[in-house]
């Protein structure tokens, strides 16, 4: 693995804990195309960080590359020394010939008791499943066992790709409800991958958006007004996230969404009054982030001043 | 077909051939699971076919023939691993191309040696009822090894079969894991090559296992029903050959393949 596990020295930043994990210039290639190209991020205990970006934006290559599964063309990982990693994969595809059942995968890990693993089941309220073929249980059920299993290892950062992938709109919400509560209990930090934009947006504390090269950063409702981020989602997403982070009520969702679509091309983003109040969180710390952007072609822009 | 008498059938040959026969069925027991999991029945077959290249090379150079195969088989499995590391994925094709050139090989290289009088086909399908107490020992002790080298990488490698990258993140050792289990699988194609021959290895390795997985709630019973699979199937299949003189290894084979077929009148308990 090519994590490397020294402490970060950063003393001239004003962060005083250093990140439990952080990327610097990283770029994988595949045959001569670069799948992400010089990306650096990195997450804070007690953060959760989310990655959007569109199909191919290589979201999860850069994921892997932080787990260590990828080595990169260039840069590298630095981690707090011995850093609990919990990781929840996108791509889960049980063998129909493999017999196992939750309990027996959650123990595949380590040797966990029946007790530790109730008590973790219990917390993402998959407790029933435990007897359960893993073939036999359904997408939001297999995420909230793989979340156990992540748990289990009483993770100092959670690493989830796409933590909803296959699971119903009411679900999803379930699921970000959990993360968020899991942050806020064990205070662990979360790197999650989303192209899920709407839901997630309501519950971020930071968001990179990235498409091959790193678009742009920052708190919700900054990278929502950046113009490469509106140029990847479109007008319409990027007003959705404003109303989604007001109203945690689906069906607003749904009625923002065809209401801008309507007004598409004939508003900008501030025209709707939902952004007055967004406007005023773009807080300082968003122009440090983008201060660290090792792209100089994509400087933040601060919309406000 | 003549008439045997009891005596024989307590003779010696037999009961070298159901004890070599079980024992196989206990190595094939495990394996099979772990190929069937793997899918990797064609990669499976590949290597057994290439226990011809080690059968000549063997007779060529004069050595221990279960010695000469897994020697082989340890080059082709490191080969195709390679293959699989550099080029994706060994394909179908590739394997295909190795299964077929290697025993085109070993048959031309038999066939180069005009001393020797060989029965190509005790080495295709077997040779069960002339097993020596030397093959037994061979057996055995394969088995042993199998079994304590299984019992050291069980969870990673079940680990690396359910999710890859979870087990990776967790520190499991891919490529150790990976080069032990095809040391095993080279281990049970060599002694398997004389009690149903190379056409017949992935056979009594898939079978079994294929008919244990309705049955099973968890990888290790599915092993132990695999070995009685098995074992019923050698048991069954040299009692066949033995009262309708059919060849030995062909009919554990097709004994397996009926308790497979009957299987499917139980219904799935999983």
């Amino acid at each position: 693995m090519n994590v490397d596990n020294s402490m970060e020295t950063s003393g001239s930043k004003s962060n005083i804990d250093p990140p439990l994990l952080s990327l610097h210039g990283i770029s994988v290639k595949k045959e001569s195309d670069f799948l992400i190209e010089n990306i650096a991020l990195a997450v804070q205990q007690g953060e959760i960080l989310t990655i959007v970006g569109p199909n191919g934006a290589g979201k999860s290559t850069l994921v892997k590359v932080a787990l260590g599964l990828i080595k990169p063309e260039t840069g590298h990982v630095q981690s707090i020394q011995n850093l609990r990693i919990g990781y929840v994969p996108q791509n889960v595809d049980i063998d129909e010939t493999f017999p196992i059942t939750v309990e027996r995968f959650l123990r595949l890990g380590h040797k966990y008791s029946l007790q530790q693993l109730l008590i973790t089941l219990k917390k993402v309220n998959a407790d029933a499943l435990l007897d359960s073929p893993l073939q036999a249980i359904s997408g939001g059920e297999l995420r909230r066992v793989l979340l156990a299993r992540a748990l289990l290892k009483k993770p100092q950062l959670l690493i989830l790709d796409e933590p909803t992938a296959g699971v119903d709109v009411a679900g999803q919400a379930e699921i970000f409800t959990l993360i968020k509560s899991i942050r806020d209990q064990q205070n662990c930090g979360v790197l999650l991958i989303s192209h899920d934009l709407h839901i997630v947006m309501a519950g971020t504390d930071r968001v990179v958006c990235l498409n091959r090269h790193l678009c742009c950063s920052g708190t919700p409702e900054h990278v929502q007004q950046h113009p490469e981020f509106i140029a990847l989602f479109g007008q319409s997403h990027a007003n959705k996230f404003a109303i989604y982070a007001h109203h945690h009520d689906h069906t607003h969702d749904l009625h923002g969404r065809i209401l801008h679509d309507h007004e598409l091309h004939a508003h900008s983003p501030h025209a709707h009054p939902s952004h007055e109040h967004h406007s005023h969180t773009d807080q300082p710390h968003q122009s440090q982030t983008n201060k660290s952007h090792p792209n100089g072609n994509h400087p933040s822009r601060n919309h406000h001043g | 077909m003549e008439i045997i008498p009891v005596e024989i059938i307590m003779d010696d040959f037999l009961l070298r051939a159901l004890i070599g026969g079980i024992g196989v069925a206990i190595v094939s027991g495990p394996l099979g699971c772990l190929v069937v999991w793997q899918r990797m029945s064609y990669f499976g077959a590949a290597l057994s076919h290439a226990a011809l290249l080690g059968v000549a090379l063997g007779l060529f150079f004069e050595i221990n023939l279960t010695l000469s195969i897994l020697v082989v088989s340890i080059v082709i499995s490191g080969l195709l691993l390679l293959m699989e590391r550099y080029n994706q994925l060994a394909s179908d094709t590739t394997l295909g191309i190795l299964a077929h050139g290697t025993l085109a090989t070993g048959v031309i290289i038999l066939g180069l040696m005009p001393t020797l009088q060989i029965d190509l086909m005790s080495y295709l399908f077997g040779d069960i009822l002339t097993i020596g107490w030397a093959d037994l020992f061979w057996i055995y002790v394969g088995g042993i090894l199998i079994a304590s080298i299984l019992r050291l990488i069980w969870r990673p490698l079940l680990s690396l079969i359910v999710q890859r990258e979870l087990a990776l993140v967790d520190g499991v050792h891919e490529i150790r894991i990976r080069m032990a289990f095809l040391f095993l699988l080279s281990i049970s194609i060599a002694v398997s090559m004389q009690v149903v021959g190379i056409l017949l290895i992935v056979s009594l390795l898939i079978i079994p296992a294929a008919t244990a997985r309705r049955f099973s709630a968890s990888p290790e019973q599915m092993v132990l029903l695999a070995i009685l699979v098995g074992t019923i199937s050698v048991a069954s299949g040299l009692w066949m050959s033995i009262t309708l003189d059919t060849p030995a290894g062909p009919s554990m084979v097709f004994a397996s393949a009926i308790i497979f077929g009957l299987s499917f009148f139980k219904g799935k308990r999983t």
